[in-house]
């Protein structure tokens, strides 16, 4: 039995989608099987955000796209991390780190 | 930066492509999912319909994307504004009124701004300008007066609160030479003038002190606009010399093109004024006719200019006693106004009131507007609540809602736009004369700034409401046709909308009323004379030839002559000043019985035998002027009805003995004896009545005059014997000018030109409002019988008669046309105060007016009701009821 999933904060998406493209160049629903994966079920990718998400780091220039073909010969849109890409990633990383730590310890104090 | 832009334009320019790669992208997702879902055991089927569920919308999807790509703002607006294009086609009547109605509004309210804005609001184009003063001397009596030289001459000896200071008045020279004399506007200034206002010429020099001396050098300034007509831009002008009047004067300077003279707009050269600073009692240098104009020092305000000024003139009265008697007294103290509100305050009431009127048609147009987007809001209420069933977020059809109202104020805006341009010429064709600044007006970019603000804001606050309203009723009663509660509050505001509108409407209806009423008694006024078949024009004396008083007197007795001589006219003469033209002298009348040395200011009409005649003033008492009242003849003087009412009550005038202008305070000058008495004439204004004037042969005035006014009475059109009498007169001399040839009808006319301005206005904006008003409560009422027609059928099934049905759909009407007229009228009231300088023999809360007003607006509401009332009453019970 999976635990329950959890709704993604506002801007996490983001994170997870430059993270999982750091280890590589990746397709959308890799992208989203692996999200789920790696977070055991907790965390599941809609469609319906993370095409609009994808498109929108495309724009501000954090991931390039390019046509390739996927393991079973299809043709399948690529998204890759940018230099931008990567300095962004650290930055959100650095951010969302800080936030968690911040947060756990309040948790934990009060 | 530039890779965002170049993705934007990607999507923009190749928006097929973009597309198609999505759609592959989405279905190899798709695919993918569903291979996962066949892997884990399901069916081909039902991976299928799992994959698509998991997806949900594609079409909501494929838009999120599109609007990740940054174009899609663009694109839907592209598309609302096709859209809204088509949805205003398909209602032709909503979109040609409310176009009409927004450009009426925009329009008028845009060229009304453009005239009012440089009159009233903009600083005069001078460097600080809010410092530059108009002076006056007052009496405790009366109007402010035009200065006397010497005043002036005392304040510049005296008051330290003016950086320059400087007086001028009228000069008309006369240039001969081509085959017609030509006659200038100028001016005569001291030499603080330019510097006063804060401008200097750009070519040349300034009036210096050496050049303003008694009979000192004639030196003259020109204007640019002069310059370039009559010496062809001549680079090398300064220092050459123009004939002017026979003389001889050198040009010293040019003004720059962008110097506005506002004080005389239409002068255009200046020379020196070069009184006698000796100031001889008896001389014009104690005459009441210099605008005096002073820049403020540094650091000192108007009040204390004006206190000083007032410690300067105590002394003055004082060293000049006998200079101020002469010219009828010493003022009791010193106005100083500034420049610019002294020039408005004729203009300002008339201008108000008109903006005042603008901005209720303004309003109107809006309220029409809102009026009937919000019953086209319901109209569509079942659309709007469709698309919002299939996914149209709030937010999307607020947008769409108020990409068509914003359509809408723009087709307005820019129908408003010409209607201002039009709008503005006509009120320039219309202006009342002496509305200062005409030369500033014109639609500049401040004002059709305004104009597009004031569209764009309409469109937004017409569009803000439908759209609320639309995006936040609920879908399920949106969906059912008939939803009790939403329209019930719609349609409360709708009514709310109307009465504010008739309440408007009737405030324009009573303003235009009360001003109508006014011109009509004014206009009936009797003038003291006859003005019709009346010709009147200026003649001048040019040249050294009559530097003499007998040459004066001689060349305008011939030319009297040869007038008399035209075949039609029925007799002529010559007057100094001619009623209603505008202008007018008062000097000063000391009487014998009065025992004192001054004398009281009247209206002097120095006359040829025959004028008093020629405008059929009527003779009251003794006799009139003629051949034998000549120089050398003891002074024979008419005074006017009210003068003697005044000055002897029921004791018999004629043969009573008095002083005249400069002879006026001076025991050793003989007297003139009353031999007349004639009736009141109006001078100054149809609404001004019973001001002193006396009447005397010109031979007989201490000097000749140099321009005359000819009045000629003629049979059949005055106007079409105009040139004979000109040619009359150059058949005596050709070289001198006629100006100003009018008949006295149309002065009449000309002087009662600010309120028929602002008559024609109100009556325009009155029309405009009633017309407004009366589409608005047809356009509820229209609406309203549609929304009912299944009431109303249940009513006529259960045995209401045609006349219930019409009295029912009429009542709904005019309750809501009543409470209008009883708001408006509050509104009326209120308003109606501001009119009071602008109203004449009618009081502010005439009944007749109010009456009138209320029966034509409740009148016009009945027809606007009676056309959907009679709808209602076709409505057929059978049908209707079946219909749902």
């Amino acid at each position: 039995m999976p635990e329950p999933r959890i709704d993604l904060p506002q801007g996490t998406l983001d994170l997870l989608i430059l993270r999982t493209l750091s280890l590589g160049p990746q397709h959308g629903w890799a992208i989203s099987e692996r999200i789920q994966q790696i977070s055991n079920d907790v965390l599941q990718v809609q469609q319906g955000s993370l095409y609009p998400a994808l498109h929108r780091l495309e724009r501000r220039d954090w991931v390039k796209a390019r046509w390739g073909t996927s393991e079973n010969n299809r043709r399948a849109k690529f998204y890759e991390l940018t230099k931008r890409g990567y300095q962004r990633l650290e930055i959100e990383t650095d951010a969302w780190e800080k936030l968690a730590a911040a947060v756990g310890q309040v948790l934990r104090t009060t | 930066m530039l890779r965002d832009l170049l993705f934007r334009l990607r999507c923009l320019v190749r928006p097929r492509q973009v597309e198609m790669e999505l759609d592959d992208e989405l279905r190899f997702h798709m695919d993918k999912q569903i291979e996962k879902f066949v892997n884990s055991g399901m069916t081909l089927q039902e991976a299928r319909c799992q994959a698509r569920l998991a997806v949900g919308g594609i079409d909501q999807l494929k838009e999120e994307c599109g609007e990740a790509h940054g174009v899609y703002f663009l694109q839907t607006l592209f598309r609302d504004a096709c859209f809204g294009f088509r949805t205003l086609r398909k209602s032709p009547g909503f979109l040609v009124l409310s176009v009409l109605t927004l450009a009426i509004g925009i329009g008028t309210s845009t060229a009304i701004f453009s005239v009012v804005n440089p009159i009233l609001f903009k600083s005069l184009p001078y460097p600080h300008a809010d410092r530059v003063m108009m002076i006056w001397e007052s009496r405790s009596d009366g109007p402010p007066l035009f200065v006397t030289y010497g005043t002036f001459h005392g304040i510049v000896e005296r008051s330290r609160s003016f950086d320059a200071i400087a007086v001028a008045k009228p000069w008309q020279p006369t240039s001969i030479g081509g085959d017609r004399p030509e006659r200038f506007e100028g001016q005569r200034v001291t030499p603080g003038y330019f510097r006063a206002l804060g401008m200097l010429p750009t070519m040349g020099r300034d009036f210096q002190a050496a050049d303003d001396q008694f009979r000192g050098p004639r030196v003259v300034i020109l204007s640019d606009t002069l310059w370039r007509r009559r010496f062809a831009s001549d680079p090398n002008i300064v220092g050459q010399q123009v004939r002017l009047d026979d003389d001889l004067f050198t040009v010293v300077g040019i003004m720059p093109q962008s110097f506005e003279n506002v004080m005389a707009p239409t002068a255009e050269l200046w020379a020196p004024l070069q009184y006698d600073p000796s100031l001889p009692a008896e001389g014009r240098e104690w005459g009441h006719h210099l605008r005096m104009v002073g820049r403020l020092r540094d650091g000192v305000d108007k009040e204390q200019a004006r206190s000083e000024l007032n410690v300067v003139l105590a002394g003055l009265a004082q060293t000049y006693a006998k200079g101020y008697d002469s010219s009828g007294g010493a003022p009791n103290g010193m106005v100083v106004r500034s420049l610019q509100s002294d020039l408005t305050k004729g203009v300002r009431p008339a201008l108000i009131a008109v903006l005042g009127a603008v901005i209720l048609v303004l309003l109107i147009a809006c309220v029409n507007v809102t009026n009937l987007a919000l019953a086209r809001a319901i109209q569509r209420n079942g659309e709007f609540a469709m698309r919002a069933a299939l996914g149209a977020s709030r937010h999307r059809l607020l947008r769409q809602l108020l990409t068509e109202s914003l359509l809408l104020a723009i087709v307005g805006g820019a129908l408003g736009m010409v209607v201002a341009n039009l709008g503005v010429s006509t009120l320039i064709a219309l202006s009342p004369p002496g509305l200062p600044r005409v030369n500033a007006i014109h639609l500049d970019g401040a004002v059709f700034a305004f104009g597009f603000c004031l569209t764009t804001l309409v469109g937004i606050l017409i569009g803000f409401y439908p759209a609320l309203q639309a995006s936040r009723s609920d879908l399920h009663t949106g969906m059912q046709q008939n939803s009790r509660r939403t329209t019930d509050s719609r349609r409360w505001i709708r009514r709310a909308l109307v009465v504010s509108e008739v309440a408007l409407a009737l405030v324009l209806l009573v303003s235009a009323g009360l001003l109508l009423r006014s011109l009509k008694r004014l206009l009936s006024v009797d003038p003291g004379f006859d003005g019709s078949q009346l010709l009147t024009m200026q003649v001048q004396e040019s040249g050294h030839r009559f530097d003499t008083a007998a040459a004066r007197n001689h060349f305008f007795a011939e030319a009297l002559d040869a007038v008399r001589h035209v075949p039609g006219v029925v007799s002529a003469g010559f007057t100094s000043q001619v009623p209603l033209s505008g202008d007018y002298d008062v000097y000063g009348a000391q009487f014998e019985k009065d025992n004192s040395s001054s004398g009281d200011g009247a209206f002097r009409y120095a006359v040829t035998p025959g004028m008093v005649e020629t405008m059929r003033i009527p003779l009251r008492r003794g006799r009139l002027l003629d051949e034998h009242d000549s120089a050398g003849a003891p002074v024979a003087v008419l005074i006017n009805e009210s003068f003697a009412k005044q000055k002897f009550g029921t004791e018999d005038p004629i043969g009573q003995r008095l002083r005249l202008g400069p002879d006026a305070g001076h025991a050793d000058r003989p007297w003139a004896t009353i031999v007349g008495v004639v009736g009141d004439v109006k001078q100054e204004s149809l609404a001004v009545g019973e001001q002193n004037a006396f009447y005397i042969p010109t031979t007989q005035w201490p000097w000749a005059e140099n321009v005359l006014s000819l009045v000629v009475r003629t049979q059949g059109d005055a106007a079409a014997l105009a040139p004979a009498i000109r040619s009359a007169i150059w058949s005596v001399d050709k070289d001198q000018p006629i100006v100003r040839v009018a008949t006295m009808n149309s002065l009449l006319a000309a002087s009662e030109a600010q309120r028929h301005f602002a008559l024609v206005l109100f009556e325009l904006f009155a029309v405009v409002g009633l017309i407004l008003a009366a589409i608005g409560i047809y356009g509820v009422l229209s609406g309203s019988v549609t929304e009912r027609t299944r009431e109303i059928g249940v009513r006529a099934a259960l045995g209401a008669t045609r006349r219930d049905i019409l009295s029912l759909v009429i009542g709904q009407g005019m309750t809501l046309a009543v409470l209008g007229v009883g708001i408006g009228l509050l509104g009326a009231i209120a308003a109606s105060r501001t009119l009071v300088t602008l109203l004449f023999g009618v009081s502010q809360l005439d009944p007749i007016t109010y009456l009138t007003v209320i029966v034509l607006l409740l009148g016009v509401a009945a027809v606007a009701c009676g056309i959907p009332g009679w709808r209602a009453t076709q409505v057929n019970p059978s049908i209707t009821l079946r219909a749902e």
